[in-house]
């Protein structure tokens, strides 16, 4: 069995109790990807799996055998940040940091969410394209918590980077 | 206490009180800040212009290291079993299936952990920081529901985990106090904070109040609050030889590294304690029972440990905001004046701390009324020790004052903003200090205008449209300029040919603050270094000094100490430069840094590189080490950052849910030297109190004294969608008195928040909230 995270091929473990975030932090030390709360309450953890957003607190490793993984450590390209990543330090995006690759991973999953046309709890017409105005980036986000309370920057890097700036 | 300690205190007693007398008398020229910093004239530099984050990339990238993110080879994982019981004593602890389960290292208990010395409690020495002096693991008593009574190590940490569930522990219950009632019954005692009593009398408040023409008398609850910071507490550590190495998340590098030391009897150097990047504190990052199990349990093992708690053992084992019940009673003339200002109350500790919230601080320089009676008392209960959360005292004081502020203007008709304007104090009302710097009123005036005060109505319940009624509110925010001793900071400049870096270390700690940018930024203007030519070294006992990362004063205690370090850099170049130096024959006072070098004051022309003086030396390097001067300036000025907050609500007459719509937080904190990272600082501050006002509670049981909503599920912050867009303006005017006219501003943006949302709401819907959180019951 193996996973295959930031394009790499890395064994499963033996153990069958282990999260995917443990997994990724303890066994691979890709410590980029945070625990807050081990419980799906906070998104810290969030990685994408094949382009989608998940909390990987809540997945067991095992269950991604052959699966593409990335994680914050993956998203730069040839020593680049993402334009996100640069996005979130320009627009101050953060404070403390440890919310902050999962708040990046969850805003691509995010927008392509969004592309996809999958509504949300404040879209009126759920077959409708979906726009992404500053309030539905802020429902969509609202399961990636900060307690720095850097949520105006956070919203502000999305909308100059992946989901461009629409009438509210 | 030995007679030399005795004796040793006394006479620290009566130099106290004589410099209390004699420092507000002094010229201000005798006092540091007396004569101003000449950074505060410089306006070309980077002080004031907006800089990203210098660790930025690394945070966003997943490179910066969390204290859970260390290694050690062997290292070993912890768990902790916590009671469940309020009081009483362990009977039994029967762990021999979890001694037998897989990848079990240590199962360590009362019996058998080692002696170590109880942590000395906060305040009772500089460097104590424990935040109570229960014994850890010492014996069977147990104190709080909660209480660890058993650390297991494992190979992994999902055997640790299981190992744990595995153990089977005996209580003897014993009484406990877990109700506020009960707390009460046993008795009140006077509030003492940081060694003196919480109380300040002036005139007769409770006369001038019962003879006043118009009167406010309210009682404000608010409850317990957590810190929930998103990175849990942690620490990975290792017995190196005789050296604990711990990389810990920490407010206080070297305090808690002293005090570990202390538990363990190690000599200060015997524990290096790093903490360079802390995810997110607000007073919780200190020292709490798990660093000390942790440190036990590898000593008992002879394994390297990373204990990382889980979100609820944070709940059970890391203290949080205690509870208050306060009063606030006002009486006033027709015009508005205040006559009587009463604020007192009750607060709730445990047997073991010392930390009785202190809600009556911003109340104390608030107002101008002639008669003040401020008190805190405090009830203690059988529960996990509380401690310091984000502007300790004000977050929750600033909440009754300023909602009973709002209570007397709709009492006289008087608009709220114009009624504190009325009411400005001329001189500090309970210490006679005059101000150093306060501007309140233009913050008032810049505030409601570019608000849109003027559009508020004053008839509540006025403005509706469809099912949501819009109110706006408002708060005077007010958190006191510290500057604790202790501070050093060391200076190192190093020449490779014509170019010279300069190495800055203070032993500060940096949770996101952006403290390691903006002392990069003041470094570079005090050193005459572009900024890239700059690096910053913090969160490591090893660099002298102790700075603490509360009381929001770390910022003026990192410039005062850099102050007096660049002003010993300068003489000891001015030593090495020598008789065939340009600057020859000149005093350090004579001559500032500019440009990569000194040059005289008052002859720019007369210089000398850093490269060239340490070149015709033929050194490569020069160091310079100081503390920062004693904080006088405290005890000359009456010395507070402050805000004015706007806030506009809306709420639903239906469900009764509070939505906030706008908020504007308008400050005067002196220079502000970073307005990227201090906007942030402003805002995150505002949103936790959007948290208090709205949402926040940490709930007890009452029967058992255990915490209910131990999760980031059940105990609700914030989140995107709750949060508007904050707008942020200051005043930047400077304080001519601090380190770079600055003042602190970590904690003043939570500070008045709560009353601004209350306030607004009361506006919306007529319907007073005086017990937090406003939750949807209270207004349907």
């Amino acid at each position: 069995m193996s996973l295959i995270v930031n394009g790499t091929a890395v064994p499963a473990p033996a153990d069958a109790r282990v999260s995917l975030l443990d997994h990724l932090r303890e066994t691979l030390h890709l410590t980029g990807t945070k625990k807050g709360c081990n419980q799906g309450a906070c998104g810290a953890c969030t990685v994408l799996v094949e382009g989608e957003r998940i909390l990987s607190c809540l997945a067991l490793a095992v269950q991604y055998d052959g699966r593409q993984v990335t994680t914050v450590e993956g998203l730069a390209q040839d020593g680049a940040l993402h334009p996100l990543q640069a996005a979130f330090v320009e627009h101050d995006g953060f404070q403390c940091g440890y919310c902050t690759p999962g708040q990046i991973c969850s805003a691509i999953g995010m927008a392509a969410e969004a592309q996809r046309g999958v509504p949300s709890y404040l879209s009126d017409d759920l077959s409708a394209d979906t726009t992404l105005t500053r309030a539905e980036i802020q429902e969509r986000m609202s399961g990636n918590l900060c307690r720095c309370g850097a949520y105006n920057g956070i919203i502000d890097a999305i909308q100059a980077t992946i989901a461009p700036k629409v009438p509210a | 206490m030995s007679i030399v300690d005795t004796a040793k205190q006394a006479a620290q007693g009566l130099l106290q009180s004589a410099m209390e007398k004699l420092v507000p008398l002094a010229p201000d020229s005798w006092i540091p800040g007396g004569v101003p910093d000449p950074l505060i004239a410089r306006k070309h530099g980077l002080i004031g212009k907006p800089v990203s984050r210098l660790d930025g990339a690394l945070k966003v990238s997943g490179g910066a290291h969390f204290s859970a993110e260390h290694r050690f080879d062997g290292m070993v994982y912890a768990s902790l079993a916590y009671s469940t019981i309020a009081r009483g004593r362990i009977v039994a602890i029967d762990s021999a299936e979890a001694q037998a389960a897989p990848g079990v290292v240590l199962v360590m208990t009362h019996h058998n952990a080692p002696r170590m010395a109880a942590p000395a409690l906060f305040g009772s020495s500089p460097t104590a920081v424990g935040a109570s002096d229960l014994p850890i693991l010492q014996d069977d008593r147990i104190h709080w529901n909660g209480q660890p009574v058993a650390c297991i190590l494992a190979e992994t940490q999902e055997q640790a985990d299981h190992a744990v569930s595995l153990l089977r522990v005996t209580y003897a219950p014993e009484p406990a106090t877990t109700t506020l009632e009960g707390a009460k019954a046993n008795g009140i005692e006077p509030g003492v904070f940081m060694g003196g009593p919480l109380e300040n009398t002036i005139g007769d408040a409770e006369g001038a109040f019962a003879s006043a023409a118009h009167k406010v008398d309210h009682t404000y609850r608010t409850p317990r609050h957590n810190h929930n910071p998103i990175e849990p507490h942690a620490a990975t550590l290792a017995w190196i030889g005789d050296e604990l190495v711990i990389h810990d998340a920490s407010q206080m590098v070297s305090q808690q590294a002293q005090t570990i030391g202390e538990v363990f009897g190690l000599k200060p150097e015997q524990v290096h304690l790093t903490s360079p990047y802390v995810g997110g504190g607000f007073g919780s990052k200190g020292l709490w029972d798990h660093q000390i199990i942790a440190a036990a349990a590898a000593r008992l093992s002879g394994r390297p440990v990373r204990i990382a708690l889980s979100r609820e053992g944070v709940y059970r084992i890391v203290g949080g905001r205690t509870l208050t019940e306060q009063r606030v009673a006002i009486g006033a003339c027709a015009d508005g004046t205040f006559q009587a200002l009463i604020h007192t109350g009750l607060t709730v500790i445990t047997p073991h701390n010392a930390m009785p919230e202190p809600f009556i601080l911003g109340t104390q320089s608030a107002y101008a009324a002639p008669n003040l009676l401020l008190k805190v008392e405090a009830t203690r209960m059988d529960l996990l020790t509380n401690t310091f959360m984000r502007a300790p005292g004000e977050a929750v004081g600033t909440f009754a004052l300023e909602s009973a502020i709002d209570e007397m203007a709709v009492e006289l008709g008087i608009d709220p903003v114009e009624l504190r304007i009325r009411n400005e104090p001329e001189k500090d009302p309970t210490s006679g200090l005059p101000f150093s710097s306060r501007h309140i009123v233009e913050a008032w005036r810049q505030g409601a205008a570019r608000f849109g005060w003027d559009q508020r109505s004053p008839v509540p319940g006025a403005r509706q449209e469809g099912e949501w009624r819009t109110g706006m509110g408002c708060a005077t925010g007010t958190y006191p300029y510290y500057r604790m001793p202790g501070a050093e900071a060391r200076i190192t400049l190093t020449r490779d040919g014509d170019t010279v870096r300069a190495k800055v270390e203070v032993a500060a700690a940096e949770m996101g603050m952006g403290t390691a940018t903006t002392t990069a930024i003041v470094a570079a203007e005090r050193l005459g270094l572009p900024i890239e030519a700059i690096e910053v070294g913090y969160g490591d006992s090893a660099i002298p000094g102790a700075i603490m990362a509360g009381g929001s004063q770390q910022t003026a205690a990192i410039g005062a100490a850099v102050i007096a370090a660049h002003t010993a850099l300068v003489d000891e170049l001015l030593a090495l430069a020598g008789n065939d130096s340009p600057l020859a024959g000149l005093s350090a006072d004579e001559v500032g840094s500019d440009e990569g070098g000194l040059a005289k004051l008052d002859e720019p022309g007369r210089r000398e590189s850093y490269a060239s003086i340490l070149a015709r030396a033929q050194r490569d390097s020069v160091t310079a080490t100081k503390a920062g001067s004693a904080p006088l300036e405290l005890m000359h000025w009456s010395m507070h950052s402050y805000s004015a907050v706007f806030c506009e609500v809306r709420v639903n007459a239906v469900t009764g849910e509070t939505r906030v719509s706008r908020v504007l937080g308008a400050f005067d904190c002196g220079r502000i030297l970073n307005p990227k990272t201090a906007t942030s600082q402003f805002r995150g501050g505002i949103i936790m109190g959007l948290g208090m006002a709205l949402m926040e509670e940490t709930m007890v049981d009452d029967r058992s004294g255990r915490i209910m909503n131990p999760s980031l599920a059940e105990y609700h912050l914030p989140v995107h969608l709750d949060v508007p867009e904050i707008d942020v303006i200051w005043t930047d005017i400077a304080d001519p008195h601090t380190p770079m006219g600055a003042h602190g501003i970590g904690e003043i943006g939570i500070t008045g928040v709560a009353a601004a949302v209350a306030n607004a709401v009361y506006n919306a819907t007529g319907k007073r909230v005086r017990d937090l959180p406003i939750t949807l019951d209270r207004l349907i």
